[in-house]
């Protein structure tokens, strides 16, 4: 597993290291059967066109799942997450690349944990951020 | 329609499979081995595999079943506020209650929305709460405006 990130290596404006996505149709089709989300507009082009949308689109809790990982690639094995939040303002199709970002907002000690908050965010290849969130994160303590 | 805010849904009770929680971190495509090998997350602050964060997405139906009459028939995930209390581990039984906490209004590119925000709060079998979701269904009619591109 990769190198555990402490509170005192983080500071306002810290960037988390990027996650890069790349979903396809087929990854629908899995996160489907994975999460229970049998809704057609992930996987029947069809009835995406009916319900008004350009073709199928990205569940957003994939979206969300994929920031979720943003966050848990970068607190390590033993940072945990306390909040997370996603809205999604814009679709996103299978077959291009997205992009999961973050940057540090605050870092304060409570009762002797380390917490970090972070202002989170999915863009698409074309640098648009479609799925704004954030997140708080405790992390651990190198003076712990 | 408002009358159904505010009033908790049935009770529902789910087990945790260690299977069903690699299966969900291979369909988000999450090589961690804190979701798969228990002697590697034996090693983690976790004592052993956990679940992702949006796991518990599997204890609800996605999309939510509308708790009142609805006129309109499609529907988009407008948005999700995760707050974790404890891990979700292999074996645990999870029992999930939904309520619907707001329900408004709001024309866009979308026409005449309607917004619903349910809570959705997980409890474990030992009937500490593990999480609560907070999430935005947003319902619009598909016949009467075309989605832009850009959602």
């Amino acid at each position: 597993m990769s190198v555990q990130v402490y509170f005192e290596d983080v500071q306002e404006g810290t960037e988390l290291p990027v996650l890069r996505k790349d979903p396809t149709t087929q990854q629908l089709v899995m996160y489907a059967g994975a999460s229970g989300d049998f809704y057609q507009i992930h996987y029947d082009q069809d009835f995406a066109r009916a319900n008004g949308l350009p073709t199928v689109i990205i569940h957003g809790a994939l979206k969300n799942a994929f920031l979720g990982q943003l966050v848990t690639d970068w607190v390590g094995e033993h940072g945990t997450v306390k909040k997370l939040t996603v809205q999604y303002r814009g679709m996103d199709e299978p077959g291009t690349p997205v992009y999961c970002k973050g940057v540090v907002t605050k870092t304060s000690l409570e009762d002797g944990a380390g917490l970090v908050e972070c202002d989170i965010w999915l863009e698409d290849h074309q640098g648009k951020k479609t799925t704004p969130g954030s997140a708080v994160v405790a992390l651990p303590l190198r003076a712990g | 329609m408002r009358a159904a805010i505010g009033r908790d849904s049935e009770p529902k009770t789910y087990l945790v499979e260690a299977g069903a929680i690699r299966r969900f971190a291979d369909a988000i495509g999450d090589p961690s081995l804190l979701y798969r090998d228990e002697r590697a997350a034996r090693k983690s602050s976790y004592g052993g595999i956990v679940a992702p964060p949006t796991f518990l997405r599997l204890f609800r139906p996605s999309p939510a079943i509308p708790e009142f009459p609805n006129p309109l028939s499609s529907v988009l995930d407008g948005g999700s506020r995760w707050e974790y209390f404890e891990p979700v581990r292999p074996g645990d039984r999870i029992t999930v209650t939904i309520r619907l906490v707001d329900l408004y209004e709001r024309a866009g590119s979308l026409g005449n929305m309607l917004f619903a925000v349910r809570e959705n709060r997980f409890v474990n079998q030992s009937n500490a709460l593990v999480a609560v979701d907070r999430d935005t269904e947003i319902y619009y009619d598909a016949a009467t405006k075309e989605v832009e591109h850009d959602g």
